[in-house]
């Protein structure tokens, strides 16, 4: 039987979350309709978003229903820096390049198409993004700047950024801060209200709901520019027939995963030990890439000398476990990770990559099987 | 696995023989330049989905594995290289030499795999001496043993072809029909993989620019100027413009390029007639002659889809030397000659040098 260590690419939906997924997708009518149908599909819409507000600490209204991470993350670093641009000139937009494409695509496109010019925050060799540069550039360009985009957890990495610090000095300057929580979702604590973000990412297939779901948090206060215009949906932010049955299924995996959220992180912090000293240990030349740094406790990523990630992903492939490099792209090819290139590494380090992530279903034999194995893979893939 | 029919169909053959197969695509571009589809600077990924589709079906795991840095390093820069130092090279040689059946099988090998099959039209047979030996495909028309000339002894001992014993490409991709592959009709390709366009002189004009020198005759008289000398071919007729016709009137052609001066040197037709050719950088396709450095009978061919010459061949002082029964017409230095005896693979040489059939002064 196959041994699944890649969680935060996706995570199996449990039988719970399917069972439920299926009686919502049972439930008629376009929740923008009148009559009786439309309004059991709407009483559904509502209620998941009630639950997903609730179990972040936002209201409701700051709900924004969306197909997933990558359409929250545009929304709103396009929709903040067109609102930030309206009246006034802004067209700095500070982020870090540890972020996910999602993130740094979007800023790329504003930069390439709509005059945006990107800062990036210089970030340590764990990946920390540098507070003292960031409070430096603010207080010298802090009113030029439209927005500043900050990860909650590192996609790769699993670092955890303490993002409260970024955001209150953001707030004191007055400008909007936007958080990809995607990968944090489900694994941290997240009060969206005391954390004084103005938008925060989240998507339902990390957390066991269907893929092409996800959420947009936006604050009362803040307001940003829709990117598509139809039906009004959403408070007129994201027009589009709402997906009734996804963000259903999405706040009720959202509940299940948050509920057992400490003994989860219990589980996997155990066996995240083992795999850390057992790889520091019978591996040498390897290296877990954020360090000290605090992180996901079921993200384990390391860099190994000389090997190859996609010899490495081959040979687990072979023996029956599921990892991941951190990125690939359309066609295939695990590509070196950027993430770890801004974190200074070479092209060599940053092409020696292996993330493994676990998960509720993960066993100590799975682990113990993984440890096994992995010296020898290592040693062949530096080959 | 590139995406098309042959590799294709040599996967399925080599899964109904009972070996354990892995689908394995080589993403070879980093340049956005050369994209068909897509982004972020990866291969071409229509390719790559339908080599996918194809694993799929087989049911056998497929893999992408990165050698775009190697080929750029190997091929693609050899290729520039080349044309710069005024030859005329074959990348998909260089590829084969280079990539498929070095960097490629060292990985395959190292990582447990025994052989590398690929879907070229080639037959590897056992010799009488019990070595292996490459031979021509009976699929005369779709004959690839010239690309595979490259290989040595100890990579057709890992080198398996399929399909190369096929009568005809129709056959395979009525094969690839009957076994309900996506890829039966998908059209054969013919280009430079890395030159998008298809347009070499256009492509070979942005990475070296083009610097004006003058067109020569053999005697050194200048006739004109040319715009950059690498977009001219040995045995190229048209696009020369120059004004005044030949004294004997006859039509001019490129019998050489000069990159150490720049010049273009044409000539009469006959001209461009080799007797002779050799080359020092040469390697044996299996088991090598007895008696290289005496004068054996062979057949030589310079072209990929060129016919065989009858030759005599011998390496002379380090050098491969094929002097030819008959004249060929419009050699350029940077070509492989492939030698064969019978359907037999001997061996190959990029050409460093031709001797042409017909004086100076004539």
């Amino acid at each position: 039987m196959a041994i699944y260590l890649d969680y935060a690419a996706t995570v199996p939906m449990p039988a719970e979350v399917l069972a439920a997924y299926s009686n919502a997708l049972a439930v008629e009518g376009n929740p923008s309709s009148i009559h009786s149908f439309g309004q059991a599909a709407r009483q559904m819409v509502e209620e998941a978003r009630e639950e997903i507000a609730l179990a972040l600490n936002a209201d409701r209204n700051e709900v924004i229903f969306t197909s997933g991470g990558t359409e929250a993350n545009n929304l709103a670093i396009k929709g903040l820096f067109w609102e930030r641009n309206s009246e006034a000139t802004r067209k700095k937009i500070v982020s870090a390049y540890t972020e996910h494409h999602a993130v740094i695509d979007t800023i790329e496109w504003l930069e390439q198409h709509e005059g945006a010019e990107a800062i990036w925050i210089p970030v340590s060799e764990h990946g920390e993004v540098d507070f003292d540069w960031f409070r430096n550039y603010l207080n010298e360009h802090g009113d030029e700047v439209a927005l500043v985009s900050l990860m909650m957890a590192n996609n790769e990495t699993g670092m955890i950024t303490e993002l409260e610090k970024y955001s209150s000095l953001a707030r004191d300057f007055g400008i909007p801060i936007h958080s990809d929580a995607v990968a944090a979702f489900g694994y941290l604590p997240i009060d969206f209200g005391k954390m004084k973000l103005s938008t925060m990412a989240i998507s339902a297939h990390k957390v066991g709901g269907p893929v092409g779901v996800g959420a947009l948090l936006v604050s009362r206060a803040t307001k940003i520019t829709s990117l598509q215009q139809g039906g009004g949906q959403e408070r007129g932010i994201r027009a589009g027939t709402l997906n009734a049955a996804g963000v259903s299924a999405f706040a009720f995996a959202a509940n299940r995963t948050l509920k057992n959220m400490d003994q989860h992180n219990a589980h996997t912090a155990k066996l995240l030990a083992q795999i850390q000293q057992s790889v520091a240990a019978a591996i040498p030349g390897s290296r877990f890439s954020r360090g000290d740094e605090p992180g996901l406790s079921h993200t384990a990523h390391f860099t190994f000398d000389g090997a190859k990630s996609d010899s490495m992903l081959f040979l687990l492939d072979q023996a029956q476990i599921a990892a991941s490099a951190g990125s690939a792209c359309q066609a295939g090819v695990a590509r070196p990770s950027h993430v770890l290139i801004a974190m200074g590494r070479t092209e060599a380090e940053a092409n020696g990559t292996l993330r493994l992530t676990l998960g509720d279903a993960t066993t100590q034999a799975d682990i113990d099987q993984l440890l096994q194995v992995l010296p020898g893979i290592v040693a062949t893939a530096r080959a | 696995m590139s995406g098309g029919v042959d590799s294709a169909v040599a996967a399925a053959r080599a899964v109904e023989a009972g070996h354990e197969v892995v689908g394995v695509h080589l993403a070879l571009s980093r340049m956005p330049g050369t994209l068909r589809t897509g982004s972020r600077g990866c291969c071409t990924i229509e390719d790559s989905m339908d080599a996918q589709r194809a694993a799929n079906k087989l049911g056998i795991p497929y893999y992408v594995w990165d050698f775009s840095e190697k080929f750029k390093a190997e091929v693609v820069d050899d290729f520039i290289s080349e044309y710069q130092a005024g030859r005329t090279p074959n990348p998909c040689m260089r590829c084969n030499e280079r990539i498929k059946f070095a960097a490629l099988l060292e990985k395959a090998l190292s990582l447990g795999f025994d052989a590398v099959c690929t879907g070229h039209y080639a037959t590897i047979l056992t010799g009488d001496d019990g070595e292996l030996e490459l031979h021509r495909s009976n699929a005369y028309a779709k004959d690839q043993s010239y690309v595979l000339g490259v290989l040595t002894a100890e990579e057709l001992k890992h080198a398996y072809f399929p399909i190369g014993a096929s009568a005809s490409k129709d056959d395979i991709r009525r094969e690839a029909a009957e076994r309900g592959l996506s890829v039966a009709n998908k059209p054969d390709s013919y280009d430079i993989c890395f030159i998008p366009e298809g347009d070499t002189q256009d492509w070979l004009n942005d990475k070296l620019g083009s610097t004006p020198g003058e067109i020569v005759d053999r005697s050194g008289n200048v006739l004109g100027q040319h715009p950059g000398s690498h977009g001219y071919t040995v045995g190229q007729r048209k696009g020369l413009n120059i004004g005044k016709p030949a004294a004997d009137g006859k039509p001019r052609f490129v019998l050489e390029i000069r990159p150490i001066t720049n010049q273009v040197v044409v000539g009469p037709h006959d001209a461009l007639a080799v007797t002779e050719l050799a080359g020092s950088r040469l390697s044996w396709c299996g088991s090598a002659p007895k008696h290289p450095s005496e004068w054996f009978a062979a057949e030589v061919q310079v072209r990929a889809h060129a016919d065989p010459v009858p030759c005599q061949a011998a390496v002379v002082d380090g050098e491969l030397v094929m002097k030819l029964d008959e004249p060929l017409m419009g050699v350029a230095p940077g070509q492989t000659a492939v030698i064969y005896v019978g359907t037999r693979v001997l061996g190959q040489t990029t050409i460093d040098r031709t001797v042409s059939a017909v004086p100076i002064e004539a």
